[in-house]
């Protein structure tokens, strides 16, 4: 088991962390999207959303991967992936939250993509090359993400009654769980005084900019309480959500241990 | 064979001597490899068929997501699981141009959809068994697939330009999907033991499946014979099953699995596998609806199709909204 947060990690120990944050939002929003493909609305958001989950999982590979490598025991993105508990993931509890019905889904992708973006483009000035690399590949992907996601949050926010109805819900059961990953703590702070990543809180007026243009162009109204749910990103407490998908993911792994596949 | 069974005029091939000029003309055109394209005069018995089969072959990739699709959040690794959704991905694509290929001989895809939801049309029998273990995604990868192509590769040649076309783009997936079927079956039988019997068990359940995906003997069938006349379907049921057999044993017995069929061998005078029928009842049983996964596949598109209503209404009436807003700021400006 990784070590719960400490208030004063080493600098390895806080890049593997912040890689794990990375890929773990990665791997966990893509297993989540990828839970619709054959059940989506229409044949072609079927396909564009099955094409998100992919980019996911292809980041996964690689922020996972290179957790592995600069941890340096031996441990690959599968293993990572495949054969930690809840309580050593680290993504934000935003991605890991259900479905829902399709706006849920849109609105989550929506409020993550207006991050990833901002995050991946710090990312490519960061002093690690290797993150910057990775930054800059991920960062096309997720620029396409935010556009499709921005487009169906218009459409459906100024569609009908019922969709705008169905997108104002979706907003406002996400918003508790917007402000995680602006909050900082000893792993990011660490980061941000190495040139590794940026301070996270200082993406948060451009993220409120594209939240007022998007959500305002889908005539939905931004919720004001400020109050953020906390515990996935530094893995203290997650929701009850997790562990299941968890079960679900993981079950080949666990049920044949050291099986090749 | 992702259609089976499709029904074209009823009467059989109709003599040359009693076609009116124009059929004959078309005929002359499908004799001499021409292609048909969408605003070409066709009889309307070529262009019902063709719905029927083209629908038919599209409502398969969108239910044959399902069984696949059931293994993607299980999926063992992140290379398989990003393998297995691309893969899935492509059978959407699939449903995709061969909509768009029906719609060319002027029926709607929602039409079409309704057509399946209601359950006048029909899909491929193939999807109404469970995949229950991973070895079945090898299974389906390598058995169904491969059943598919054995089929769709000869449709490339169909008479109608936008189905032999879209089968041209199909077929180069189609191969790729069979390939990374049999890299997990090979994968599995060359594993643990738990693994080798995961993949035999697969192959027990999925052989006669797939041996029914070609359908019931056509060499009597008038159906058969005039879509082969219009080069709508270019070999016999039996004559595709045969070759399938024949491509199949020895890949199985590369794996090390064994065909469950005691009466399968290999006929030096004929050159091919004699093996069993499938059990016709069975196949029978499924098309008409009590296959074991029949109600699941239905349920599964119907409630993609109902809940998704609202999704594509708010889109329609944005699109509507947007257009009335451009005319307002045109007008406004002149």
């Amino acid at each position: 088991m990784a070590a719960a947060v400490k208030a004063a990690p080493t600098r390895e120990e806080a890049l593997v962390e912040f890689l794990l944050r990375l890929g773990d939002n990665t791997l966990i929003l893509g297993h989540r999207v990828s839970e619709w493909c054959g059940h989506a609305p229409v044949l072609e958001e079927d396909i564009a959303l099955a094409n998100t989950g992919l980019d996911l999982i292809g980041q996964t590979q690689l922020w996972l991967g290179l957790a592995g490598e600069v941890e340096g025991k031996g441990r690959t993105a599968d293993s990572l992936a495949f054969l930690r508990d809840v309580w050593d993931f680290r993504n934000i509890l935003l991605v890991e939250l259900p479905n829902g019905d399709f706006g849920r889904t849109l609105m989550r992708q929506f409020l993550f993509d207006a991050w990833h973006v901002l995050m991946l483009g710090r990312l490519t000035e960061s002093a690690d090359a290797r993150i910057a690399e990775i930054a800059h590949k991920a960062g096309k992907e997720a620029a396409y993400h935010l556009d499709r996601s921005s487009d169906l949050v218009i459409g459906l926010g100024d569609g009908t009654d019922e969709s705008r109805r169905r997108m104002q819900e979706a907003l406002d059961y996400l918003w508790p769980y917007v402000g995680e990953p602006f909050m900082p703590d000893a792993v990011d702070q660490l980061m941000a005084a190495e040139g590794v990543a940026p301070d996270p809180a200082s993406l948060r007026q451009e993220y409120d900019a594209t939240l007022r243009r998007v959500l305002g162009e889908a005539t939905l109204t931004i919720p004001q309480d400020p109050f953020a749910q906390l515990g996935g990103k530094t893995g203290v407490r997650h929701s009850e959500h997790l562990g299941h998908l968890l079960t679900e993911m993981q079950w080949l792994q666990r049920a044949y241990p050291g099986a090749s596949w | 064979m992702y259609a089976q069974m499709v029904k074209s005029t009823g009467q059989g091939v109709k003599p040359r001597e009693e076609m009116s000029p124009q059929e004959r003309a078309f005929q002359d055109r499908i004799d001499a490899d021409q292609k048909i394209e969408p605003k070409d005069w066709m009889p309307d018995a070529y262009r019902k068929t063709l719905i029927r089969q083209i629908g038919q072959h599209a409502h398969s990739e969108i239910v044959g997501q399902l069984p696949e699709g059931n293994w993607i959040t299980r999926a063992p690794t992140l290379e398989r699981k990003a393998i297995l959704l691309a893969k899935v991905q492509d059978e959407a694509g699939h449903g995709l141009y061969l909509y768009c290929a029906a719609e060319t001989l002027g029926v709607s895809r929602d039409e079409l959809t309704q057509d399946l939801l209601s359950g006048r049309m029909k899909y491929s029998s193939i999807f109404n068994y469970p995949t229950l273990t991973w070895a079945d995604m090898g299974a389906v990868g390598w058995l169904v697939d491969g059943a598919a192509i054995m089929n769709q590769v000869p449709l490339q040649r169909t008479s109608y330009g936008p189905y032999s076309r879209a089968m041209i783009r199909i077929c180069k997936e189609e191969s790729f999907h069979q390939r990374q079927g049999y890299d997990i079956m090979m994968k599995m039988a060359n594993g643990s033991d738990a693994q080798k019997k995961m993949a035999q068990d697969a192959l027990n359940r999925f052989w006669y499946p797939s041996l029914m995906m070609f359908g019931p003997s056509d060499k009597e069938s008038v159906h058969s014979a005039q879509s082969m006349a219009w080069k709508i379907k270019i070999n016999t049921n039996d004559e595709l099953r045969q070759k399938f057999v024949d491509q199949t044993v020895p890949q199985a017995e590369l794996l090390g699995l064994s065909i469950p069929d005691p009466d399968l061998r290999w006929n030096e005078e004929r050159g091919h596998y004699d093996f069993s029928e499938p059990d016709w009842t069975e196949f029978f049983d499924v098309l008409r609806g009590a296959g074991p996964c029949n109600t699941d596949r239905m349920a599964a598109r119907r409630n993609a199709w109902d809940d998704g209503a609202w999704f594509r209404d708010g889109l329609m009436a944005h699109a509507e909204k947007k257009r009335a807003r451009a005319a307002a700021a045109k007008t406004a400006a002149e």
